[in-house]
This record gives C-alpha cells, structure tokens and sequence, in this order.
C-alpha cells in the first residue's frame, strides 16, 4: 500500500468517507462548544441572581427557620427531643422560595439542560461517552454536581448553596474549556473498555455528591462561627442552623463516600484487566486511597467525640478538596499510569 | 465509643469527675488492659485513619520502587543528599515501610478489638426480645397520641400485627408493644468492617503465593513459561518459580492499527492485537491478546503492556560468514515509536564489536537535517548505526545489561566522533564496517511485545470481600434502625420512637405509624 511517510495530513484526506465523518466530527465538536458557552452566560446570570437572593436574605427581618429544626431534630438521634406541637407547625408551616430564588433556580435548569445538551454533542462528536478526557470529563462531571444540586432542591430547601455550586461549576468550566480543551481523538487502546463507562461516570458522580457536601460543610461552618461570635453575615440568619446543615452534609457525603468506594473497586478491577494487577499504589490510586481514608474520618468523626461539628466539617471540606487536587494537581503534574488528560 | 454501643452512636461528655477520688493502682494487667481500651477506642480509631491518609502522601511525591523503578534511579541521581534522607526512611518503598505497615496494622488491630465484641453483642441483640417500654413515652422524639376508640387489647394486638408486617420485632409487654427493626444496619456495618480485614489478608496472602514476570516476544517466537524464559520474575514470599505450570504461547502475529481519517488524531494507535498460538499439555488453541483483553492460561494472566520493533541485524565477518542475525528489541522513545537499541557481537569478528541503533519507523528530517520519526507505523524505516570497537567488558564476570552500554573502553570507529560517518540502513542495506571487519545488513524489522505474566491466586477472595463490603456498607448506611412504641394510656394511644444512629425519617415513621394503626382500628370498628 503506497502511503507517502512525511505528510499525514496528505494521507489523512485519502478517503472520501473519513474526510466526511471528519467534517461531522468538528461540526459536532463545534456545536456542543457553542452549547457549553451559552450553558456558562446563564449559569453566571443564575451567580448574580443567587448572590441577590443571599443579599435580600440579609437585608429581610430573621426568622425562625424551619429546615432546621426537623433536620436537627433528627441529627440529635437517640437524644433528640421533640415537642408534639412543633412538630405541626413545621409539617404545617412550609414556605414558598423568594422570587429570587425562583428565578435563579429556573436560570441554573435553563443553564443545566444546555450544558446536558452540550455535553451530549461532545459524546455523539466522539461517537463514545463524553468522559474521556480531563475536558469531557470536566463537562460531564459539572454536569452532574448541578444535577445534584438541583435534584436536592426537591428534598430541601438549599437554593442558598446555589453560589458555591453554581460558582464553583463556572470556574471548573471556565478551566476546562480554556487550559483542559482538546479535539476530540479516538480512545487510545488503554480506554476500550466497558469499564469506562462504568468507573469514571460513577467518578463523576460521587464527586458531585462531594462537592454539594463540601458547599453545605462551609456553610455550616460559617454558620456556627456566626453563632460563636454572636454576629455574621446577615443572610445567615435565614438559612437553616449549623446543626441541620450537618445533618444534611452528612446524609449527602454518605451518599458520595458510597459511589467512591464503588470508583476505587471498580478501578481496581480496570486495573487488573488493563495494567496487570489490581492495586500498586499508582499515584492516582494512592490519591483515590487518601480520598476515601479522609471520608471514612469524616463518618467515624461524627461518632467521636470532640469531633462532631466544626472538626468533621473541615474533614469533609479537606476531602474535597484532596478529590480537587487529584483531578487537577496529580492529573497533570504527577507520573503515574493514570495518565489520560489528553493534555 | 463503648464496643458494644452501635456504629454510629456517639460519645456524650462525661459526668464531670468529682475530685477527691484517688483511683486504684492499675497494676501490670490493668495497664495492659488501659491500652487496650486505648487502642480499641473509636478515637484512636479516627487518629489512625487520618494519619494513615497523611502517610500515604510521600509515596506519591517521591516515585516508588514497585511502581515506578525506572523513575528512582533519575530522582536519586537529581537529588542525592535528599535521597541519602528518604532512603533511610524507606520513602521509596513507603507502601511497604515499617512506619505505613505499623499504622495500618494497628489499625487493623484497633478495627479487630472493636468488630469482635460488637459481634458478640449484637448477636445476643439478635436472640433477646425488644426492650421493655418506657414508662413516659412523651419525652421520645416523634410522640403523638390519639383518642382509643376500641379496648385496650384489639389495639395492643392490631399495633403489633402492624409493626410486624413493617419489619419489626414487636413484644406485647401488658397494654403496650416494643418494637425494634433495622438489625442489618449492624450487620452491615459488621460485615463491611470484617470484610475490610478479609481485604487486607487476602492481599497478604496474594502478594505472597503470587508472582509477576516480563517477557520480550517477537513476532514468530514463543515464550515458554518456564523460570528460565522470563525477562524478569518477581515472586512473592512463597514462590520460587520452580514448579510454573508449563506452557508455550507462540506469538504468530502483532497488529496494530493506526487513526488514519481523524486529522486530530492521526498516527494514534487504535489498536493492539496480538494473535497466539498456546500449548498447554497436549491442547493447542488459537487465541488473541489484546490490551483490555488479557489471555488467562494455566493459571496465570498474561497481559499485552507494550510493544516496538526487533530489527533483525546481520553481521558477517571479513570472509562473509553470517556471524549472528537474530532480532534486536529496540527500546522506543517517544509516541512516533522512535527507538534505540544495542546489540554486542563479543564473538567471530576480529575484535569485539558492539552497534547502538537509533530506528525511525517512518523517517522524516528535522530543520536542522537531523533523523526523526514522524509516524509510528512501518512506512519508511531507517536504522542508523554507531560502530564501536574494543572490549566489550563481557568477560570479568560482572553483569552487564542487554541495553546499554559503556563505551569507556570501546572506540567508535563509525559515528559522530569516528572518521567514518554513522551507518544508515534501509530495509535490505548491506554496509561494510570499517576496518575490514565484516559486514551489517538490516535483514528485517519484525514487531515484538512486552508480556506481563501475572498470578494472584488470591485475587477473586479479595474482589470477593470487596464486594461483601460494599454490600455492608450500603445496610449499615442506609437501613434505619429504630424503635417504636405503641402503648394505650387511658382513653388514649401514644405512639413514640427512638432512633439508634443516623436516622432522618424517625418522625415521618412514627407518624406515618400512628396513621395506619388509626385506620386499622377504625377499620375494626
């Protein structure tokens, strides 16, 4: 087969079919980028909304908030006491979102489906699960840490978390598109496998849950530092009390501690298929390991005590940051087998 | 916490002591056992696990010896008065350093003190009745009562056929029914704990009855899984390789295939695909090995890490008698497969004579006019070669490896520092060396590829306890263990719970409870 050796690109176009699924590709890859900007405009408009929503909560009278007595009922445990007749107020009692918060969650579902759609488009572009890659995975991850944040807001009330997450989210997608952006390639050998699928979107998916952990973990702390303090941000007086936010931040942790243990085992077993053994202690696995001793803490710390509170909220806190710092830090800086940035 | 409290029960703050209590000698068994409580302590507990995470950091910072050997020879050599430290402290193995093994023991053994009387508790919580029912059920969380319509029997006895059909054990003590459920919560938390120490001594025993072993095999040869074919064998603590079950795995052909349509992605390699012929007994198959695929044959797990080319060198001496022509694995450099290798001819010329090839599988030029590879395909390979000529330091005794070599006591007779300029070979060049010496002729380029021959037997028990973790993990997280009560007060029922652990939905519970007993009685009624 005569193929001249120095000019890829000459060989490239040789074949009229692979020059046409080529265009598709790049128009596709185009397109999904398009989406993902315009999902980004309306995450920051929902920013500003939601940082309005904090502002008028701190401008409006204190009141009695309700999430967190029933919350903090329950955290109290075997402890916890509860008078009959609060109880039916709170059951009772059960208040619409401020306007603003309405508007903010409409924009943030307006920003998500865009981003979906975008996020969609780079997986049909590449013909395979859009989480091959730090960029991918980085649209797909995000993806799901608003999912989460938007499916809670059907449990409890915590449109107020809205600027971590929705900050948080525009500054990991800011990063991905300008520094993680890569055309997309075919999977190398190492990624052809079903596993794929399974070990990274779980990935993804704990780190969502995590990251809506760490946002309630700030807040409560910050919470209990107004309470110690005696003052604070003023919209702090409108949101539920360190207690429920714990409460919350640890039924929600739990739920990611869960998915990353079934990461860590599922990465396992990729291992085995794909590198020959199923541990050895590979940078990425090491940081995975370190992650998932830092939550186990976390759980323990809330049966320890002195640790219950402030401590174990900065446990969950370190923890996702050290689930940030794998992804980023160790991705990109550390040697390991791990290595598919893509970069 | 107390062992025999559940899981997630946490410590309240002591009474204050009051002072003025002088305590008793502990004495040599009681010390002991004040270590023991130490040890075993949820506290302890906790500190260990977070300095296990903290220890584990280094082994990521400084690249390890199990991992990444070919990483440590450079970073020593880079910063050799921090080495001399962290060699000393055993950072470049940190896995398997007494300081990270002395943690995770303790913590292990922290973890035994603490599963071993939990079992024992709860499985005398298993066989024992629901607790009696307290006396005042209105200080309990989700207290409600309503107005008894029906006697105090039927609603006693419709409480409980209730409670029972929702899971619970319910125990009618007089006008009142103490129910208890959500026994698997401990269960599973007893289960994940324990199958955690099944991880750790499966990976024990695996890493100890298991072995690890390379080879190069180039396309029409064969490996033989015999200790004296491999490359390199790692055996665990039992292993010595004498009695490896025999076979023979022929590799017939390695095919890649190369991204041709995407621009981005051109020259990629798409695909690994090695075609074998295996022997095992008296049983000969087909089989192919490909990167996500491992082949698994007597016992063993042979997968496809690596691959390059072996071009085939042959030397003649002056008279024109092939000398040697065999396939020489070349190392590759870089993603266009630009590779090095070096082969040795001690023997049948006139002097010792040794060759450090340079191939580009697909040749291109560089501004500058010096060789590169531009493709990782074979499409136009070039073989160049720098001749040396002297001792080849073969004869002391001291092992040399296949791979480098020391020109300290070699002349370069073809090359950048010799006279003559260095060797260019195309596919089917015959070169005269220099000297007279003979000649070298790139015959043929096969491909070769690195197998990586694993055994665990232990393996599947830990993917085993992996999973029965996982499964003890989600009861013990996500099953509420509570207890209610149901107890006639007069003319009126009162409904109470009270949670043991995490448990949200308590009052949801009670109250939901309370609904469906209401209902049933009206139902009666």
């Amino acid at each position: 087969m005569p193929r001249s050796p120095t000019s890829p690109r000459s060989t490239g176009g040789a074949s009229r079919t692979g020059l046409k699924l080529e265009l598709v590709t790049d128009t596709l890859a185009q397109y999904s980028l398009v989406l993902v900007y315009s999902g980004m405009a309306v995450y920051a408009l929902a920013f500003l909304v939601y940082a309005l929503d904090l502002g008028r909560r701190a401008a409006a009278e204190p009141a009695a908030s309700t999430v967190s007595k029933s919350a903090a009922t329950a955290s109290r445990g075997s402890t916890a006491l509860l008078e009959r007749t609060e109880l039916l107020t709170e059951i009772a009692a059960k208040p619409t979102r401020s306007r603003y918060a309405r508007i903010a969650l409409a924009l943030t579902t307006l920003a998500w489906l865009l981003h979906v759609a975008g996020d969609a488009l780079r997986g049909v572009a590449g013909g395979r699960v859009p989480w091959a890659n730090m960029f991918e995975f980085t649209l797909t991850a995000t993806a799901i840490i608003v999912g989460i944040f938007l499916l809670v807001q059907l449990w409890q009330r915590l449109e107020f978390l809205g600027v971590f997450i929705i900050g948080f989210a525009l500054i990991a997608l800011g990063v991905a598109t300008v520094n993680f952006y890569v055309d997309v390639v075919p999977l190398p050998p190492a990624l052809q496998s079903g596993w794929l699928v399974v070990h990274v979107f779980v990935a993804a998916t704990g780190t969502g849950f995590l990251a809506v952990g760490a946002a309630l973990s700030i807040t409560q702390l910050l919470q209990a530092r107004r309470t110690a303090l005696g003052r604070g941000p003023g919209f702090l007086t409108r949101i539920p009390d360190a207690e429920a936010l714990e409460a919350m931040a640890y039924r929600v942790i739990v739920v990611g501690f869960v998915f990353w243990t079934f990461t860590l085992i599922a990465g396992a077993v990729w291992a085995e298929r794909a590198w020959g053994r199923y541990w050895g202690w590979d940078t990425k696995e090491v940081w995975t390991f370190i992650i998932w001793t830092l939550f186990a803490g976390y759980i323990h710390a809330r049966a320890t005590r002195g640790w219950r509170g402030s401590r174990s909220a900065w446990l969950a806190i370190i923890g996702f940051s050290a689930v940030v710092f794998n992804f980023t830090v160790v991705n990109l800086f550390f040697k390991g087998l791990h290595a598919y940035s893509g970069l | 916490v107390d062992s025999s409290r559940p899981s997630d029960h946490f410590d309240q703050e002591a009474a204050p002591q009051r002072e003025g209590i002088i305590q008793p000698q502990l004495g040599f068994v009681g010390t002991l056992r004040f270590f023991w409580r130490q040890l075993t302590s949820m506290r302890t507990a906790l500190f260990l696990l977070l300095l296990l995470a903290i220890a584990a950091i280094p082994g990521s910072l400084v690249p390890q010896v199990t991992s990444d050997p070919n990483g440590v020879i450079p970073y020593k050599a880079q910063y050799p008065e921090l080495s001399a430290v962290l060699d000393a402290l055993g950072v470049f193995s940190t896995y398997s350093s007494v300081w990270f093994s002395a943690i995770y023991l303790l913590l292990f053994i922290s973890l035994i003190g603490c599963v071993v009387p939990r079992t024992k508790h709860h499985f005398e919580a298993l066989l024992a009745k629901p607790p009696k029912t307290p006396a005042r059920l209105e200080r309990l969380p989700g207290f409600t009562s309503t107005a008894r319509t029906v006697d105090a029997a039927l609603a006693v006895s419709t409480a409980q056929a209730l409670l029972k059909r929702q899971g619970y054990r319910a125990e009618v003590y007089g006008e009142s029914v103490s129910a208890e459920r959500g026994y698997l919560r401990e269960t599973g938390n007893l289960v994940f704990h324990t199958a955690l120490i099944g991880v750790l001594v499966t990976v024990g025993l695996g890493g100890g009855f298991g072995f690890t072993g390379q080879k190069i095999v180039v396309e029409g040869s064969a490996f033989v899984n015999v200790l004296g074919n491999y490359d390199s064998f790692n055996p665990g603590r039992f292993v010595d390789g004498s009695n490896l079950t025999p076979y023979r795995i022929l590799l017939d052909d390695f095919d890649v295939r190369y991204e041709e349509e995407n621009f981005a992605g051109y020259g990629q390699p798409i695909d690994f695909t090695a075609t074998v012929s295996t022997t095992e007994g008296d049983r000969t198959a087909e089989a192919t090995i490909k990167v996500n695929e491992p082949l698994h044959i007597g016992g063993t797990e042979v997968y496809l890490l690596g691959n390059g080319y072996a071009p085939v060198m042959t030397v003649r001496d002056a008279a024109g008698e092939i000398v040697t022509s065999q396939p020489v694995p070349c190392i590759p450099q870089d993603a266009q497969l630009f590779s090095v290798c070096v082969l040795k001819v001690p023997d049948g010329l006139e002097e010792q004579v040794a060759f450090r090839g340079l191939l580009y599988p697909t040749t291109g030029q560089l501004d500058n006019g010096a060789l590169t590879s531009v493709h990782p395909d074979l499409l136009d390979p070039t073989l160049s070669l720098e001749v040396y000529a002297g001792d080849l330091g073969l004869d002391d005794g001291i092992a040399v490896g296949v791979y480098t070599l020391d020109t300290s006591s070699l002349t370069e007779i073809a090359g950048r520092t010799a006279a003559e300029p260095t060797i260019e070979l195309k596919l089917g060049d015959r070169v005269d060396l220099p000297n007279g010496l003979g000649s070298v002729e790139l015959t043929e380029i096969p491909r070769f590829v690195s197998l990586e021959i694993h055994r665990d037997p232990a393996q599947g028990w830990v993917l085993g306890f992996a999973i029965a973790a996982v499964l003890g993990l989600l009861t013990s997280l996500f099953i509420p263990r509570r207890r209610v009560w149901v107890k006639v007060a007069g003319d009126r029922i009162e409904y109470a719970g009270l949670a043991r652990g995490e448990d949200p939905t308590l009052d949801a519970a009670v109250a939901d409870l309370a609904e469906k007993h209401r209902r049933s009685l009206a139902d009666r009624a």
